[in-house]
C-alpha cells in the first residue's frame, strides 16, 4: 500500500513540476500575473509529494518490503536499519528519487529567498527549473520507476552492494546532489537573465550565494568520495581519473570559475556573457556526468545498471535542454558587452586567467573522458586514457594558475602599482621559499623537481591566503566574504600540500605476513600477531592483529578484516588505517598462505590527510562567503534593483 | 552572433558522438587474434604435471574451447557451474588454462565443485596468457578443428552467453566443417 502511495506521489509531483514549468514561463511572456502566482504554490506542492515518494520508498526500505523490486535488489533482512536508510539511494532507481527531492528543496529555497527579486524573473527562475524537474520525474517514472513491484515476491533481498555498506557512502552521494543540482539554480538564474534580455550587478548579488552553496556542497561531497575511495577500496589512491569522478569534478571547475566571474560581473559588471556561459555549462556538465554514469556508455568503477533506454532518455533531455539554453545565449548575449575597462595589472587580469585556466583544465579532462568514445565511434579502435594523461594535462593549467592566486588576491579593481603588490608579497614569496624547499629534503631525504615546485607552490598559496587576515596587513574592517575567500585559498594551499608530499614518497609493499616475523617499511615494522574469526550483522570476517612498532616502540595495532558478505559472496577486503597528521598507515589482507600467513599490502601515505583537510577548509570559506552581510542587507533594502544597473561596482575591493 | 553559435553548434556535434556511443558496448574489446592461428604453447598438465598440453593436442578436427581460470577470480567461480553444465551435454570439448594460479588451490577447486576440463594447462607464469592476450580471467576462446581462434568472451559465461554468443557461432562452425 505504501509504495502505490508513494508512486502516486511521484505522479502528482509530476503534473505540479508542469504546471511549475508551463504557468510562469508562459505567464511572463504575456504578463500575467495570476499565472506567474501559481510558480510558488506549485513547487511547494512539487516538494511536499517528493518528500512522501521518498518517504514511501525508505519506509519500504526500513520495514523490508521485498515486493519492491528495487528494495528487493538493494536491501536484505539482515542489513542494519543504518544502511537501510542510505540503501534508498544505493541504486540506481533510488538515487534518482533523491535528486528529485534535492531539485525541489532548492526550488522551494529559491521560492522563499526570492521576496526582494522582481516577480517576473523569479517566476521565470522557478519555471526553468520546473522545466528540469520535469525532465527527471518523467525520467523516474517511464524508465526507472523506484517503486515497481515484485510478483511474487522474493523471501529476501539481493542485499546492497557490499562496498556501499560504509558511513561515508551514506552521505557521499546526498552532497554530490545537492551540489550537482544547486547548479541547476545558478543555470535557471542564468536563462532567466538571457530571457530578461540584461544582466547587472543585482542579478550578479543574487546568483552568487547560490553558486558558492552548491560548490560548497559538491566540494564536500566530492572530497567524501575520495576519501571513501581511499579507505574501501583498499587501492591507498585517494584520485582515480575515473569517468564518473571526473563527471563530478568537471562542473566543480566550472563551478568554481563561475564563482570568480560572478565577483567581477557584479564588482565590475564585466564579463557579463562570460558569466552566463559558465552558469549553463555548469549544469550542463551536471547532466552530462549524469548521462555518463546513467548510460554506461564509458567503462567505469562505478557500473551503475547500464540501459540503453535509460541513456537515450537522458541524452534526449540533455540535448534539448541544453541545446535551448545554448541557443538562446547565442540569440541574447552578443547584446550584452560589457563597456568598462580594466589596466593589465588589476583583479580583472588575475580572475580572467583564473577562468581561462580552469576552463583550460575541464577541456582537457573532458577531452581525456571523452576521448575513448570518440574513437570508438569513429571506429579508430578501443583505448582508454589514463591517469598519465590526466595528471600532465591537468597540471600544466594548474601550475601557472597557483603562481597566479597569489598575486591576484592582492591586486586591486582596475589597476595596481607594480610596486604595492611587490612590497605586500616579497615576504610571503620569501617565506614560501624558504620553507618549501627545504621541507621535503629535511623530512624525506630527497626531492624532485616537481616535488619541491608543489611545496614551495603550496606554501605559497597559503601564506598568501592568510596575510589578509593578519592584523595591520589586511583591510581594517574583514568582511565575512573576505575572510570566506582566505580560508578557501588557504584550503587550497593545503590541499595541495597533501597532494604533493603523498603522491612523492608515498611507499608500498605486498609481502607475505607470517605470524610473528615484522615486515618493514619506511622505518615502521608491521607484525602479523594473529588472525581470528569476527561475525558482523551480515557478513563474517576474518581479522587479523597487526602491532605497528617504529624503533621498537609500540605505535599502533591494526585491524583489517576480509569480509564475506552472506548474499553477495564476493570478499571484500576492509582496509585498516593508522590515522595521523604526519603520516597514515594501511594494512589491507590478500590471500591466506597456509600456517597462520596471510598476504599483506602495506601502504605508508604521509601527508595525505591534508587533501581532505584542505577540502574541508574550502568548504567552510564558502559558507562564511554566503553568509555575508551585504546579501542580506541588499534583500532589505532593494525594492527596485534592476534600475541600479552597474553603478553598485564601485563597492570596492573585497570579492 | 557566430561566435556565440559556435558553441551550440559544438555541443550538438557532441550529441552526436554521445548518440553513437550509446549503441555500442564499451567493454567489448576486439581481439586481434580473432581469425588468426592461435599462439603455440606447451605447458605441464594440472593433473599429471609429467605430461604436458600443446596447441596440437587442441587442433582435433573439431571445434573446442579454452577457458582461462584460476582460483582467486570471482567471475571464475561464477561461471564454473556452467562450464561443467556444457561438459556433462558433451556439446564440446572445454580445455583449462590454470592462470597464475596455486597448484594445490586449483586442485582442491575442481575437486570441489567438478572438473569440466578435457586437459588442464598450467601457465604459472602467465606467459602463455599474454602470447593469447588474456585480458583477465575469465575468458573463453573458441577455437576451430584447425586451431585458429574464432571467438572470445571476456567475462563469466551465463546461460544467456552461452545461447547467444556460442552456441550459434560453433554450430556454424559445425556446418563449416561437414
Amino acid at each position: 500500500m505504501v509504495p502505490e502511495l508513494g508512486q502516486v506521489a511521484l505522479v502528482l509531483a509530476l503534473i505540479l513540476a508542469l504546471v511549475q514549468s508551463v504557468a510562469p514561463l508562459w505567464g511572463s511572456y504575456t504578463g500575467n500575473r495570476v499565472l506567474m502566482s501559481l510558480a510558488k504554490p506549485a513547487v511547494t506542492g512539487q516538494l511536499v509529494f517528493a518528500a512522501i515518494a521518498f518517504g514511501a520508498l525508505t519506509y519500504a526500505f526500513v520495514t523490508h518490503d521485498f515486493s519492491v523490486a528495487f528494495v528487493a535488489g538493494h536491501s536484505n533482512s539482515e542489513l542494519p536499519v543504518f544502511y537501510r536508510y542510505g540503501a534508498v539511494w544505493g541504486g540506481h532507481e533510488g538515487s534518482l528519487l533523491l535528486w528529485i527531492l534535492v531539485l525541489a528543496i532548492w526550488s522551494v529555497l529559491v521560492a522563499v529567498f526570492s521576496r526582494q527579486m522582481p516577480e517576473r524573473f523569479v517566476a521565470r527562475v522557478l519555471g526553468v527549473l520546473g522545466v528540469v524537474a520535469v525532465g527527471f520525474l518523467s525520467f523516474t517514472l517511464f524508465t526507472s520507476n523506484p517503486f515497481d513491484r515484485l510478483i511474487p515476491a522474493p523471501v529476501d533481498g539481493q542485499d546492497l552492494n557490499p562496498i556501499l555498506q560504509d558511513p561515508a557512502l551514506m552521505f557521499h552521494p546526498p552532497l554530490l546532489y545537492i551540489g550537482y543540482v544547486g547548479f541547476a539554480v545558478a543555470f535557471a538564474f542564468a536563462i532567466a537573465a538571457l530571457l530578461e534580455g540584461r544582466i547587472d550587478a543585482a542579478w550578479a548579488r543574487w546568483t552568487r550565494p547560490w553558486t558558492t552553496a552548491a560548490w560548497l556542497f559538491l566540494t564536500l561531497g566530492i572530497s567524501l568520495g575520495s576519501w571513501w575511495a581511499y579507505y574501501e577500496l583498499g587501492w591507498g589512491g585517494w584520485w582515480f581519473w575515473d569517468p564518473v569522478e571526473n563527471a563530478s569534478f568537471l562542473p566543480w571547475l566550472v563551478g568554481t570559475a563561475l564563482i570568480h566571474s560572478l565577483a567581477v560581473t557584479e564588482k565590475r559588471g564585466l564579463f557579463k556573457s562570460w558569466t552566463l556561459l559558465l552558469a549553463i555549462s555548469a549544469f550542463s556538465l551536471s547532466l552530462l556526468g549524469t548521462f555518463l554514469v546513467r548510460s554506461g556508455i564509458l567503462v567505469s568503477v562505478h557500473a551503475f545498471a547500464a540501459d540503453p533506454s535509460r541513456g537515450l532518455y537522458i541524452l534526449a533531455f540533455m540535448g534539448i535542454v541544453v541545446t535551448a539554453a545554448l541557443a538562446l545565449y547565442a540569440w541574447r548575449a552578443p547584446s550584452m558587452a560589457s563597456d568598462a575597462g580594466f589596466k593589465p595589472l588589476s583583479r580583472e587580469t588575475f580572475l580572467l586567467a583564473n577562468n581561462i585556466l580552469l576552463v583550460i583544465a575541464t577541456l582537457l579532462i573532458l577531452l581525456g573522458t571523452l576521448y575513448p568514445l570518440f574513437m570508438d565511434a569513429l571506429n579508430l579502435g578501443k583505448i582508454s586514457v589514463g591517469p598519465p594523461y590526466f595528471d600532465l594535462a591537468f597540471m600544466i593549467p594548474m601550475f601557472p594558475l597557483m603562481i597566479l592566486i597569489g598575486i591576484g588576491l592582492h591586486t586591486m579593481w582596475r589597476s595596481t602599482p607594480a610596486t604595492s603588490v611587490w612590497r605586500k608579497l616579497r615576504i610571503p614569496a620569501l617565506a614560501a621559499l624558504v620553507i618549501g624547499i627545504p621541507m621535503p629534503l629535511f623530512f624525506y631525504g630527497t626531492a624532485g623537481v616537481l616535488t619541491v615546485l608543489g611545496s614551495i607552490l603550496a606554501f605559497w598559496v597559503m601564506i598568501t591566503a592568510v596575510i589578509d587576515l593578519l592584523p595591520r596587513i589586511g583591510p581594517a574592517r574583514l568582511t565575512r566574504s573576505h575572510v570566506g575567500m582566505c580560508l578557501a585559498h588557504f584550503g587550497l594551499g593545503v590541499l595541495i600540500l597533501g597532494v604533493t608530499f603523498v603522491s612523492s614518497y608515498d611507499l608500498e609493499v605486498d609481502r607475505a605476513g607470517i605470524p610473528g616475523q615484522p615486515v618493514d617499511l619506511a622505518g615502521y615494522e608491521f607484525t602479523l600477531l594473529g588472525t581470528r574469526g569476527v561475525q558482523g550483522p551480515n557478513f563474517d570476517a576474518i581479522e587479523a592483529e597487526i602491532e605497528v612498532r617504529r624503533d621498537g616502540e609500540f605505535v599502533t595495532t591494526l585491524l583489517p578484516q576480509k569480509r564475506v558478505y552472506r548474499v553477495q559472496r564476493d570478499p571484500i577486503t576492509q582496509t585498516a588505517i593508522g590515522g595521523g597528521w604526519r603520516r597514515e598507515l594501511l594494512v589491507s589482507m590478500g590471500e591466506p598462505l597456509g600456517d597462520g600467513a596471510w598476504s599483506l599490502r602495506i601502504q605508508y601515505k604521509p601527508l595525505v590527510r591534508y587533501i581532505w583537510l584542505g577540502t574541508i577548509f574550502m568548504a567552510i570559506g564558502g559558507l562564511f562567503a554566503i553568509s555575508d552581510r551585504r546579501y542580506r542587507l541588499a534583500r532589505r533594502r532593494e525594492t527596485e534593483p534592476a534600475a541600479r544597473g552597474t553603478a553598485t561596482a564601485a563597492a570596492g575591493g573585497q570579492g | 552572433m557566430w561566435r556565440y553559435l559556435a558553441v551550440p553548434a559544438l555541443f550538438i556535434v557532441l550529441l552526436a558522438f554521445f548518440l553513437v556511443g550509446l549503441f555500442r558496448d564499451p567493454t567489448l574489446v576486439p581481439s586481434p587474434l580473432i581469425n588468426q592461428p592461435a599462439p603455440q604453447f606447451e605447458l605441464p598438465q594440472l593433473l599429471e604435471p609429467q605430461r604436458t598440453l600443446a596447441l596440437s593436442d587442441l587442433a582435433t578436427g573439431e571445434p573446442v574451447l579454452l577457458n582461462v581460470w584460476a582460483t582467486w577470480c570471482v567471475g571464475c567461480r561464477q561461471e564454473h557451474g556452467m562450464l561443467v553444465d556444457i561438459a556433462r551435454s558433451g556439446e564440446i570439448p572445454i580445455f583449462g588454462l590454470n592462470w597464475k594460479d596455486d597448484r594445490v588451490a586449483a586442485l582442491r577447486w575442481l575437486e570441489r565443485l567438478g572438473d569440466p576440463y578435457v586437459a588442464v594447462a598450467v601457465d604459472e607464469d602467465g606467459r602463455v596468457a599474454i602470447d593469447w592476450g588474456v585480458y583477465g580471467s575469465p575468458e573463453t576462446f573458441l577455437l576451430d578443428g584447425a586451431g585458429i581462434i574464432r571467438f572470445k568472451h571476456i567475462g563469466p559465461i551465463d546461460q544467456l552467453v552461452w545461447e547467444r554468443e556460442f552456441r550459434p557461432r560453433i554450430a556454424q562452425l559445425r556446418q563449416g566443417e561437414s
